[in-house]
């Protein structure tokens, strides 16, 4: 039994603790790194959806989205844009800027039933989006103007593109 | 042999470490922020310095606001600055705004926030609802100065929301 003792007391606890956590400090240094990469600088989205054709197809394309440019107000008409659902906060959708604050926006209203346009002025710290698909799409055109504060970020390129058959698979 | 280099290396990596865990914490779990503005009076007092402990984990997959937090969100007319309100209606609510003697439901995703000041607060009454998107916490404390150290309590305006 002390033979037992001795061996136990003969383990060197403190450099085994002092290694062990350092290992995990490390650990999470690396998923802080991971976090604040991803959530302030660059990060990657699904897309799916017939909104955003033909820029982004049916079935899917991962996406890299600037998050940098739209922190700093550099967002601008034109940019496809990934933000946050103004109907349901924990969802992110894609869409495309068309006008900015003070800008006016002609739309149609009903498009592929009737001609009618309507114009509306972009009220301040907002942005009008709307999806490059006007048949199916819902935008701007349906719940307004959106606040810029939900915009996450510019999506600047595309990663994967997934083959279309596989659209046309999910499609029918 | 090698000089101050391996000092200043190991010095630079602990300050690097440091700042993405503090950032990650800040972003994730809690962070303080300064009150500044007169709109949260008396709850929050900007004139004493008040600095609010804002807790993020409401924020994590179900939305877990409920009426009467004092919440921490994105201006909807001004993104780079943050605002605290008090949330007063959810998604779904009837509610009575005082200067219109109208009532009005809450579109989807969207909640009502008001001051507690309401002569000098700028909030909904004016803005409209906003989006819940814009949420970026619930205060929870009151950290600093110390003699006003305390929770912030969760406070309803009477009779005046129709709640789901």
């Amino acid at each position: 039994m002390s033979g037992f003792a001795r061996r136990l007391g003969g383990i060197p606890w403190r450099e085994i603790a002092g290694e062990a956590f350092s290992r995990v400090f490390l650990v999470a240094q690396a998923v802080c790194a991971f976090h604040v990469v991803n959530a302030h600088v660059c990060s990657f989205a699904l897309v799916m959806g017939p909104s955003m054709l033909p820029a982004m197809n049916l079935a899917g394309d991962v996406v890299a989205v600037d998050l940098v440019s739209a922190r700093l107000g550099r967002v601008a008409s034109g940019d496809a844009v990934l933000l946050v659902s103004p109907e349901d906060p924990r969802k992110a959708v894609v869409k495309r800027v068309v006008g900015m604050e003070g800008d006016a926006v002609t739309f149609l209203v009903d498009p592929g039933n009737s001609d009618a346009s309507k114009t509306v002025v972009v009220p301040k710290g907002h942005v009008w989006v709307q999806g490059d698909n006007i048949y199916a799409s819902r935008d701007s055109r349906q719940f307004g103007p959106v606040p810029y504060g939900l915009i996450t970020g510019k999506i600047f390129c595309r990663v994967i593109s997934f083959p279309l058959y596989y659209g046309s698979f999910i499609c029918h | 042999m090698a000089g101050p280099w391996p000092l200043l290396r190991s010095f630079l990596r602990n300050c690097v470490a440091g700042t993405l865990v503090l950032v990650t914490v800040n972003d994730r779990y809690a962070s303080v922020v300064p009150v500044r503005g007169t709109s949260m009076n008396p709850t929050l007092e900007s004139q004493q310095g008040d600095r609010a402990l804002v807790s993020r984990l409401c924020l994590d997959a179900r939305y877990g606001l409920s009426r009467g937090d004092v919440v921490v969100f994105r201006s909807p007319t001004e993104h780079r600055s943050l605002v605290v309100k008090r949330l007063i209606a959810l998604p779904g609510d009837w509610i009575q705004v005082p200067a219109a003697q109208e009532i009005r439901q809450i579109p989807v995703g969207h909640c009502w926030v008001e001051g507690d000041n309401p002569d000098v607060s700028w909030d909904s009454r004016s803005y409209g609802p906003i989006p819940l998107g814009l949420m970026q916490g619930r205060v929870t404390h009151i950290v600093w100065p110390p003699n006003r150290i305390g929770p912030v309590e969760r406070k309803m305006p009477e009779g005046r929301v129709m709640q789901r």
